[in-house]
Formats: structure tokens, sequence, C-alpha cells
């Protein structure tokens, strides 16, 4: 995702600034912002400031050269812009000598631990249970990952004023509830870190469902919530649901040039490319799920991380150890009350003791997923296994009644046109 | 920071007679808690829905209905007025509350006066 802010150069040399600008706002836009955030209590000037020391960096570094520490520079330039601003309103005195106060002591380079703990700040208060959740992904990414309201809006398939009032009510409900910027104190810390999480976890997957490649914006979510699981790890090193949650994604993220095909078609994980998965993705995956398990509190992220392990790991599909990731589903149902989790249990059992045992379990599931299409999917596809293809046929139908995504839909077809004479 | 909380749930059945003493222990020990923190201005139980009478005007009548503003199974029942550092403040004295175990808690920041930002 490019930058699309400040003024366009054009110039050899500029276009190297401008590179030099990009790359330091994403790398620390997000802890600029936060200490900004910090500094002044107020998310739009924090912003403003932002987006006025970054417009002075295409300015003044081709001149002046980049600097030594661009992060500094810029927190440094957006803070004086913050106090120019607070000293041209009287009322805000207060804040000014406070802002005024806070500022010496407060440099990167004095105080790397301090700066640290703005980004973390930044994503507790960006995830607060009390936001609504599109808001809170939302606030995610414009504040920490640097997104622009356009590039959240096309990611969400919105248009930019509704995503712009989205971004509005949710730094308003900070402001006018009292939400605290903080990291919370311990005994609130695995609630809200889960809630943390939970908005990652989120992102990726609004990013990873939508498969077709008209719309790009939407796998850089894929890459902007493994960026900023990363962040959160490093900041909150030896937590095991963290570790489990980078894990997952880096292990789901592998598959990306494998699961479509050159028509754009969905392919199965077992008859996708294996030598196309992200080897090194793989390889950082396994070794997180591993440094997690071993601390011994397993946790949904971490079973979830386990399970795509097991996938990960296997040179073939028929490799597949399919009891140990039933037996991982088993565990998880238990912290996860999900009839999703039961399902995806039901194709596992499905995988190591035969399609009769796993239509027994999605047999027992019928009420609770009603509207979801995955329940008559995999119904379908037990059922057609079991060479029983009329009663196949009639799951597959009601499975295309309720499937959205046209990829899935494509799927759906062409399974039904095999064991039916219907046309895809 | 103030809020206010608004304790909801269904009402008291009121073929019942209504219970003489106005709160439970359980209700008392956290009035006594939060009384002692400081967090709680004040705070009261709320008679029977039932009792309500909403007020309306229209081109200068009054008019008035028997019954509270919104016809809900579950209605409001007592409210505490909270002086509180910030929300998670005021969420972790709402939990608290033993009604929040069998009703729900609303937690709302007073709108402030003009000029009085907190």
């Amino acid at each position: 995702m490019a930058l699309r802010r400040g003024r366009k150069l054009n110039s050899k040399p500029a276009e190297a600034v401008e590179a030099a600008v990009t790359a330091a706002f994403r790398e620390e836009g997000g802890r600029v912002v936060a200490t900004l955030i910090r500094l002044t209590g107020d998310w739009d000037l924090a912003e403003e400031c932002v987006q006025e020391a970054l417009a002075r960096a295409l300015e003044r570094w081709p001149r002046d050269g980049v600097p030594r520490r661009p992060a500094a520079w810029l927190t440094t330039t957006a803070r004086n812009h913050a106090l120019t601003r607070l000293k041209r309103s009287t009322t805000e005195a207060a804040k000014l000598r406070e802002v005024a106060a806070l500022a010496p002591t407060e440099e990167p380079e004095a105080d790397p631990s301090g700066v640290q703990d703005d980004r973390l700040r930044l994503m507790f208060t960006c995830c607060h249970p009390a936001l609504p959740l599109d808001g809170r992904v939302a606030l995610t990414l414009r504040t920490l990952a640097g997104l622009t309201t356009a590039e959240i809006a096309r990611a969400f398939l919105v248009s930019e004023p509704t995503m712009s009032q989205r971004l509005v009510r949710t730094k308003r409900k900070i402001r006018e509830a009292g939400i605290p910027y903080r990291v919370p104190p311990a005994h609130l810390l695995p609630e809200r870190t889960a809630a943390v999480l939970g908005v990652l976890y989120l992102l990726f997957n609004e990013g990873y469902a939508a498969t077709a490649g008209d719309e790009p914006a939407r796998h850089d979510l894929c890459t902007e919530a493994i960026r900023l699981t990363r962040t959160l790890l490093t900041l909150m090193p030896d937590e095991p649901e963290i570790e489990g949650l980078l894990a997952l994604l880096l292990l789901q993220h592998s598959r990306r040039g494998a699961r479509l095909d050159a028509d754009g078609e969905l392919v199965t994980l077992a008859d996708q490319d294996r030598s196309r998965w992200d080897a090194a993705a793989i390889g950082e995956g396994l070794a997180l799920v591993d440094t997690a398990l071993h601390r011994g509190s397993p946790g949904p992220y971490q079973l979830q991380a386990a399970i795509a392990a097991c996938h990960a790991a296997a040179p073939a599909a028929s490799d597949t150890d399919w009891p140990q990731i039933a037996a991982l589903y088993g565990e998880l149902a238990k912290r996860v009350p999900s009839p999703v989790v039961q399902l995806n249990r039901a194709v596992a059992v499905a995988m190591a003791d035969g399609p009769a045992a796993g239509l027994a379990h999605v047999d027992t599931m019928a009420g609770d997923l009603d509207g979801y299409h995955l329940l008559p999917a995999t119904r379908a596809d037990l059922l057609r296994r079991l060479g029983r293809h009329e009663e196949a046929a009639d799951a597959y139908r009601a499975a295309l009644a309720l499937a959205g995504n046209e990829a899935d839909r494509r799927f759906l077809r062409r399974r039904l046109s095999e064991i039916s004479s219907e046309t895809p | 920071m103030r809020y206010l909380m608004l304790i909801c749930g269904t009402s008291h059945d009121e073929s019942k007679p209504l219970p003489s003493e106005p709160m439970d222990t359980a209700t008392e020990a956290w009035v006594k808690e939060m009384d002692g923190r400081g967090v709680r201005l004040m705070g009261q139980r709320l008679r029977p829905a039932s009792m309500a009478t909403t007020v309306r005007v229209n081109d200068d009548e009054v008019l008035l209905t028997d019954g509270p503003f919104a016809e809900t199974k579950e209605q409001i029942l007592g409210f505490d007025l909270l002086e509180c550092a910030n929300l998670d403040e005021a969420l972790e004295v709402a939990a608290k509350h033993p009604s929040a175990r069998h009703g729900a808690i609303e937690v709302r920041p007073l709108w402030p006066f003009a000029g009085e930002e907190s």
C-alpha cells in the first residue's frame, strides 16, 4: 500500500526521499501517532500534527538529508506543531503546559520503553470492548497501521464518507465515554488482550475471506494484521496466545499462492499445490506454535495454530495427521463453544474415522447453524463420499442458496455438477 | 467523570406484595463499598414501571400516558450516579452490582454542563 499523502515529487532524489518518508511512516507511524495522542490527549489533533510532520519531511529531507532517526524527527516535529497549535488556543492553556512539560523527557532516544508503551496504549484503547467492533477495526487501521480513510473504506467495501463517519463516531465515544488511554491494569489484561487479538484476527479474516483478485486492498489487510500482531508480540513477549495468533496468521497466509487456481477458483486444501506454499512463513509459524505450546497454557489461538501446523507440516494431503487434528478440535470446542468449531471437528472426525462418523457428528448440529452455508456444504461433501448422491445434491443446492461469496458458489456448483446432471 | 448507572431488569411480580426490605444484603454491601470508595454520589431504587406516568406536550396540550416510556419486558428498576476516573472504573463498579447477574446495567456518561469539561 503506497503512502498517498504529502506532495508528489518527481525528480529522482525526491523519489528516494519520498521512499524514505514512506518507509519511516510504515515502520514508525503508529508509534509517532501513539505518542502524540498521549501528549495532546486529542486524537484528531495528533493525526493532523503527524500529517503535518510528514509534509515537512517531504519538504526538508531533500534539502537537509534524511535524519539519522527518522521516527524521532517525525515525533519531535509533530510535537512542536502540536505546541504551536495549542498556543493559539487560549482555552487549552493547561494542556499546553502539560505537553511542554512532558516534551523534553519523552524523546524516543531518551526513553524507548516509554515510547513502546504508547503503541500498546493505542492498541488497547482502539480495541476497547466498549467500542463498536467495526469501529475498533477501522480505528486500529487508521491510527496504528497508518492507512488512509479512503484505503480503509475500499478494504471494507463501504464509501469514504461512511468510513469517515465510523471513525469520527468511534473517536467521539473514546472521548465522551471516558475510555482511558492506557494499558489496562493486570486484572483486566487477559480479557483486554483477548479483545485486541480478536480485532487483529477479524482484520486478517476480512482480507483472507476476500478470495477474488478484484479487490487488492483487501489482501493487504492480511499483511497489516500480521504486521500489527508482530508488533504486539514485540511489546508483550512471552504471551503464548499472541504467539499463537501470529503463528495462525502466518500459517494461513502461507497458502495464499495456492488457494486459487489460474481462473481464480478456490482450491481445497487437499488439492492445493503444496510447493506453492510459503516455506519461510511456515517455518516461522511452526517454530512459534512450538514455543507457545511449550509454555503449557494452551488457548484458542494456539490450538487453531496447532491445527494449521498439522496441515502445514504434511508434505502431501494424504500425510495429514487427522486423528491429531480431530483431538485438537475437541480441545478447542471445550474452550470455544461455537458450532463452527464443532463443524470443523466433524470434518476432521470424518477424515480420521470415515465419512459416516463425520456425518453422525454433523447431524447432531442441525439448528445451531441455520443460515450458514458450510453446514449443508459439509453434509453434501460427506454424503457424496458415502455415495449417497441424491441426498448430496439436495445438500449442495441448500448450500448454494445460502452462500454469499461468488467463489464459494462456483465451487459448490462445480461439485453439484460432478454428482448430478446439472450444468455449472 | 460522572456516569449514570441504570439498573435494568424484569419488574417485580405485582401479584405478590412488594418486599418490605428495599435492598437485599448483597446490594447493601455494594452501596457500602462504593460509598466508602467515594465513587457513588447517590442512587435509589424505583417503584415499578406500572407506577410511572409518561408526559408529552403536543402543541401546548399535555398528553399523559399510563406506564413507562417504553413498554419492554426489562425496565429501569433503579439508578446510581457515579463519579469515576474513567469508563473502566465505572464498568468495574457496575459489574460488582448484584443486579448485573440477573438483569443488565447500562452505564452512560453524563453530558457535562457547558464549560465544565471533565
